[in-house]
């Protein structure tokens, strides 16, 4: 999410302000199969969803310590039967309410209830431009056409309409295709997003992660389309988001650990962002620990304050107020030890590893039926019980 | 100065207690106003035209002195970020 300030801007310092967002991961249970899907590679093992209850305690305590912006996500929050009560509460409470969903098990009938609880906002999700790629993707038959349906129906019903398309090496070619579908539709935002590689992703990197010239291309095409729509006044924003695997210097990520996001997982694991349970780190359950305690005063959320803990090259840059050393759970996966500078940056002495896979994606031939696609089955390989 | 401004479908303004400022939120987003922004912001109903808003603001802030350039300024970068629309 994007925060700016029409006063002024916090100094990035070390004062721990309150949790702005907070996103809740109701459930694992997803009917698509994604294979860049960002839940964890063993979501199959997680135990006993939040209850009900449990989910309003968490709410009352996010809004109490200042959260303001709410996301439902998943897997595929429709899963919940609770959520039109989740979606009231919240917005009794006075959250904005934003629901992240496939498309899949919603409604007209849902869609219209949602708005009469409150809920402000609906992300539909996206695979490609065309039935076929998307439901290759998604692994679903039916998925494609049923997004389109309920598009319009987010958009009959007033929502603001805001489209998400995951963007990868099997359908980056389809952008202009895709921007006139957002267009056609009449989407107020779309989110052009490139694959972030952890979890699944980065099981699939080598069969997902696009060209340096496929970018590039894919880059000059958003920049026409978005002159167009300046030109003609449309209020559609396009934001697309480029693989920081062909950046120099690391993404600020999550605008600092723990400085605004905090994520709550189906088995009530609180989080400083939707990745970091691949970490070797003690994180808190909202179950037996109130929220405030959970972002204040947990080792785990208090672990990546500040920059004590960084090592060189981070320690004596002056970026570091800037990049906060990029991403722990990228420095984790790619140098397996979460201290380290995120290999994006040039500086990193691991680095060539980003090289590499910049390399490998100029002459990957994996194949979309080649994936490794996000089911149950595929999850029980990656932890044996 | 006769344009009826509103706020555009899924943009919130609200007081935040936790940041003591007004916000204006929409989807996945959040601007944190400065306090005369929020003064401003707080005015729009959707009703009342620009040059009623700012007699409005005149009548609250009489130490400000003639608030019509800076409010449709602001305005007009509200309308330009597409978080007010005319009504």
């Amino acid at each position: 999410m994007t925060i700016s300030s029409a006063a002024s801007t916090d100094k990035a310092g070390h004062s721990v302000g309150p949790p702005l967002w907070l996103l809740a991961e109701l459930t694992y249970r997803c009917p698509l199969q994604c294979p860049y899907c960002s839940n964890p590679l063993d979501f199959a093992q997680t135990e006993k969803e939040l209850t009900t209850d449990e989910w309003v305690q968490v709410l009352r305590q996010g809004r109490e310590m200042g959260a303001a912006q709410l996301g439902f996500s998943g897997g595929e929050p429709l899963v919940r039967p609770d959520l039109e009560e989740l979606i009231a509460e919240a917005r009794s409470l006075g959250y904005y309410t934003n629901l992240i969903t496939s498309g899949l098990g919603l409604t007209e009938a849902k869609v219209n209830a949602f708005a009469a609880a409150g809920l402000d906002h609906i992300q539909v999700s996206f695979q490609a431009s065309d039935p076929e790629l998307n439901n290759a993707i998604a692994g679903s038959r039916k998925a494609f056409e049923q997004k389109l349906k309920m598009a319009r129906a987010v958009k009959e019903a007033g929502y603001p309409m805001v489209l998400n398309f995951v963007v990868h090496r099997h359908n980056i070619h389809q952008m202009k295709d895709i921007m006139s579908l957002c267009e056609r539709l009449d989407a107020d935002f779309v989110e052009l997003a490139t694959c972030q590689y952890y979890g699944w992703a980065l099981e699939n990197r080598e069969g997902l992660m696009p060209s340096k010239a496929q970018l590039e291309r894919a880059e000059a095409e958003v920049n026409e389309f978005r002159a167009q729509l300046e030109a003609s006044g449309s209020h559609m924003k396009l934001i697309f988001v480029t693989p920081d695997y062909y950046e120099e210097r690391p993404k600020a990520c999550m605008n600092g650990w723990g400085s605004l996001f905090l994520t709550v997982a189906p088995d009530g694991t609180a989080l400083p962002c939707h990745s970091a349970r691949l970490l070797p780190i003690e994180f808190p359950n909202v179950r037996d620990t109130h929220l405030k305690s959970v972002w204040y005063d947990s080792p785990g959320f208090n672990h990546y304050r500040g920059d004590a803990w960084m090592p060189e090259p981070c320690r004596s840059c002056d970026e570091k107020d800037k990049d906060f050393g990029g991403c722990r759970c990228q420095a984790y996966l790619l140098t397996g030890n979460a201290d380290n500078a995120d290999p994006v940056c040039s500086k990193s002495s691991y680095h060539d590893r980003i090289l590499a896979a910049r390399k490998a994606a100029d002459h990957a031939t994996v194949g979309i039926a080649d994936l490794t696609y996000r089911n149950a089955e595929n999850s029980r390989l990656f932890f044996k019980s | 100065m006769a344009n009826v401004l509103r706020f555009r479908r899924g943009f919130r303004f609200q007081w935040e207690p936790a940041q003591q400022c007004h916000v204006l939120l929409y989807p996945e987003g959040m601007v944190k106003l400065n306090e005369s922004a929020g003064a401003i912001l707080q005015e729009v109903d959707g009703e009342r035209s620009v040059a009623e808003l700012v007699a409005v603001l005149e009548q609250k802030f009489p130490e400000a002195g003639a608030l019509a350039n800076d409010v449709c300024e602001f305005l007009e970068h509200a309308c330009n970020q597409h978080w007010l629309e005319v009504s």
